[in-house]
């Protein structure tokens, strides 16, 4: 009996130890597991990360920069919304850049984002993105982080095939996604089939400025051009577009842009178009646009109206522009980094469909056309196929590419990102995505040099990722780790907006060139007051003009006296601290508009137009100092009739 | 020529690095500054260690009441004047005199780069003590005295939030090294006597 119980014991002893160690040994390996993803996005404090990422703030109108990849938010630069925080759009400088051919239009959708080329390489002097509501492209300097031009698109609604650019950022490109009467005219909507066209827009950039110019516009049927790319390396000189919607239909585009079995990739060969310009072709069609410049100099926006756009109608560049049949209504458009693979991903098809560039070439030149569209050849299916990635998943929408031969292709339906080996098209892993991933982006993935460590994936829904804040939650991001063989999964961020696409490039190409303050010896602001001596108040009939200084811990002048209700009051502020993250602010009470928010060395203005008779305060909003609480100031405000005159001091 | 000549003739020479080198470097670090800010001090000027040094130290300064630091002072006509002569004197030595000369050169020297610290303290002095009576801030010793803000003459010191370093630069370096030849020179002279 002793014997027994002894040895049942010793054998519930030995269970118990052998269950403890398993249990230990379990939750031993799972935190090991999630350490090692914690720390693979840790950047301990005061270090940097080691990619940024401009990502598309959507309908926000914004472009977001993150760091990567710890997913941390440094910057939301407001472009194509008014941002009453760093008073884009509401300060006298940056109000034109909003101007358009419809008036002032303080919003819209932005959605992807590049960064300029140099041989196919990131560079990191731009970033381009679209406006797609009323199309615009803009471009942001990467020394100051800021909106520096804005190009209407004029005869395109929808610019949504936009904003790529060629190897040496010759060409950013604006497609139209809703074709249109070009030009505008007064016809029933139903007439649409053979009378709507659809614009291409090729924007020349500056080598030495980056100033933006249309150089040509090009005519093309009546489709929907859904998303581009340019050709990279051998394929240089073309460009490729998707289109959906060849059925030309008007109504209900669910059912009736999804009949045909096969839409097209129009191939654009824009070098050929380029020379026959430049040899005096095209027409030049009256328009109007806005072509809106801020010039760091003069820290001053300016809206030009341009009145004429020149326009190629593709039959008379024979040999320029081919469709590729592309299975059931392509979404993206990607060719990878040697230029030789067009990938198109058919949202509504199984398979994703890869075309060679080599036997596109080859068929155009043996002249292997299945037919045409309003003129322009179409090419067969199997000619110019290389090969498709059979069954990866369902609604493939972009692809993306590292720097050892994989593509990855995000599926919003089964919500997950696959890559695949180029060339050999077999999926050699899947990861899903929370939720219905849209974009993906692979630092320098769409150029010929990619950085294939991450991929980060912008999702479109977000359901219960993170805490609850109502029924609208955080729009969301997911990094990945494609160093390895299997991808795998570090970390989900919130971003601001959808984000749509996004540009990532390694933080070395950009952070040396940021500027820290702008020099007061360059501000050519045309209201500068560069030195405290020039602080003054000026009367011009109605309007009052402040030549206002701003340094720790004073507005100078900080008491005004004989400004009259019904006065259009200008505050013009230039912050002369020359030290790095000093900006000042200033706000004045009951003005009908935002704060200003100064860097050091810069000039802004904004108006004020005094309603009630009184004495009213204005005060720094930016705690700049020790003393950021003192630095306040008032003015008088007289009747309409008093004869106060215009007095102003500092510390008297 | 004689070795001690020659190295009369570089003693003499080297404090001209003073025109080419800083004579002496002011730091101040703090948190806030990450990239610390600096003040060379040449023979004939004051100097950004990076741009806008000066006047984000004079912005810094104005808290507690003390002086901007001045565009211009006597000394920056003073000084260069000093090692033209002093060198124009050293080299009138090593060519013409003996090897006695050399030391009396060097005693010189030191008699008169002690006057120039000596000058350089008091300004210090003055700059760290003599403070606005309406300065923002008002800072007193634990025994009640008025708190100064003087930096080092030499070496390391806390300053409120700042770290202050206050050492000499190249040009200071060279006059030194000028200095020590003709020490040498002196004794190399007398040995080959």
């Amino acid at each position: 009996m002793k014997k027994i119980s002894y040895s049942i014991l010793t054998l519930l002893g030995l269970a118990m130890v052998f269950t403890s160690c398993n249990q230990q040994g379990k939750s031993a390996s799972n935190g090991a597991l999630s350490s090692n993803a914690a720390e693979k996005v840790y950047v301990a404090p005061g270090e940097h990360d080691e990619f940024y990422a401009f990502m598309s703030g959507g309908f926000s109108g914004q472009l977001a920069v993150y760091g990567l990849p710890s997913g941390r938010l440094f910057k939301v630069i407001p472009v194509f919304s008014q941002d009453a925080e760093k008073a884009y759009g509401y300060n006298e400088e940056t109000k034109p850049m909003l101007n358009t051919s419809f008036g002032f239009v303080p919003w819209d959708d932005a959605h992807h984002p590049d960064i300029s080329q140099t041989n196919g390489e990131l560079d990191g002097r731009y970033v381009f993105i679209n406006g797609n509501n009323t199309p615009r492209i803009a471009k942001i300097d990467l020394t100051t982080f800021e909106t520096t031009e804005i190009i209407e698109i004029p005869n395109t609604a929808g610019n949504h095939s936009s904003s790529y650019v060629t190897d040496n950022t010759e060409y950013v490109v604006a497609g139209t996604r809703f074709s249109i009467p070009v030009p505008q005219r007064d016809m029933p909507i139903n007439e649409y089939k053979g009378n709507f066209k659809g614009a291409l827009s090729f924007i020349s950039v500056d080598p030495e400025d980056g100033g933006m110019d249309i150089k040509f516009q090009v005519l093309m049927p009546g489709f929907d051009y859904d998303k581009a790319h340019p050709g990279r390396g051998k394929s240089h000189g073309w460009f490729f577009f998707t289109t959906y919607n060849t059925e030309e239909a008007n109504s209900l585009l669910e059912v009736n842009a999804s009949q045909n079995d096969k839409d097209f990739i129009a191939a654009v060969n824009w070098k050929k178009i380029e020379e026959y310009v430049n040899n005096g072709g095209g027409t030049i069609m009256p328009t109007n646009y806005a072509h809106n410049v801020y010039d760091e100099h003069t820290q001053s926006a300016t809206s030009t109206m341009m009145k004429e756009v020149l326009m190629v109608n593709p039959s008379e560049v024979p040999g320029a522009i081919y469709f590729l049949p592309t299975p059931k209504s392509p979404h993206g458009c990607d060719v990878d980094p040697t230029g030789e693979y067009i990938v198109g991903s058919g949202k509504l098809s199984a398979n994703v469909t890869v075309h060679s560039f080599t036997k596109m070439l080859d068929a155009i030149e043996n002249k292997k056309f299945a037919g045409d569209a309003y003129g322009i050849p179409i090419l067969n299916f199997e000619d110019v196929l290389a090969g498709s990635v059979e069954q990866p998943g369902l609604g493939p929408l972009h692809t993306e590419f590292d720097n050892k031969g994989n593509a990855y292709t995000s599926f919003f339906i089964s919500s997950e990102i696959v890559k695949w080996k180029l060339g050999t098209w077999e999926v050699v892993d899947r990861q899903p995505s929370y939720y219905s991933i849209g974009h993906l982006m692979i630092p320098g993935g769409n150029s010929q040099k990619p950085f294939g460590k991450y991929v980060v994936g912008m999702n479109k829904i977000t359901k219960d990722r993170y805490l609850p804040t109502g029924p609208e939650v955080t729009q969301s991001a997911q990094l990945y780790d494609i160093s390895g063989d299997k991808m795998e999964l570090l970390l989900d961020f919130p971003t601001v907006g959808e984000p749509h696409y996004a540009a990532g490039i390694p933080a070395d190409l950009i952070k040396p060139n940021s500027k820290k303050i702008y020099n007061l010896s360059e501000n050519k602001h045309k209201y500068a007051t560069t030195s405290d001596a020039d602080a003054r108040v000026e009367r011009n009939g109605k309007e009052v003009h402040i030549y206002m200084t701003t340094i720790r811990s004073h507005f100078n002048p900080d008491n005004i006296e004989g400004v009259k209700v019904g006065d259009k009051v200008y505050f013009h502020v230039t912050n002369l601290e020359q030290d790095y993250d000093v900006p000042h602010g200033i706000s004045m009470i009951g003005a009908n508009t935002s704060e200003l928010l100064i860097m050091p060395g810069q000039t802004e203005s904004f108006v004020w137009e005094p309603k009630r008779v009184g004495v009213w305060p204005f005060y720094c909003t930016d705690f700049c100092s020790a003393l950021h609480q003192e630095m306040q100031g008032y003015i008088r405000v007289s009747p309409a009739d008093s004869d106060i005159d215009l007095s102003w001091s500092l510390g008297e | 020529m004689k070795k001690s000549r020659i190295i009369m003739i570089l003693g003499a020479l080297l404090p001209l690095m003073l025109f080419v080198f800083p004579l002496w470097n002011i730091t101040l670090e703090a948190p806030q500054y990450p990239t610390p800010l600096g003040m060379d001090i040449y023979i004939n000027d004051f100097a950004d260690a990076n741009p806008h040094d000066i006047k984000n130290i004079n912005l810094m300064n104005h808290y507690v009441g003390m002086k901007y630091i001045p565009d211009a002072i006597p000394e920056f006509k003073i000084f260069p004047a000093g090692v033209i002569i002093t060198t124009i004197l050293g080299l009138l030595i090593a060519f013409k005199a003996n090897y006695k000369w050399y030391l009396y050169w060097f005693i010189l020297m030191v008699v008169l780069s002690s006057a120039g610290l000596y000058d350089f303290y008091l300004w210090e002095h003055d700059y760290g003590y003599d403070l606005d009576p309406k300065a923002i801030m008002k800072f007193t010793n634990p025994d009640g005295s008025v708190m100064g803000f003087q930096p080092p003459l030499f070496g390391t010191k806390d300053i409120l939030n700042f770290r202050a370093h206050s050492y000499p630069q190249l040009g200071a370096i060279f006059m030194g090294l000028g200095m020590a030849l003709s020490f040498i020179a002196f004794f190399v002279g007398k040995k080959g006597k």
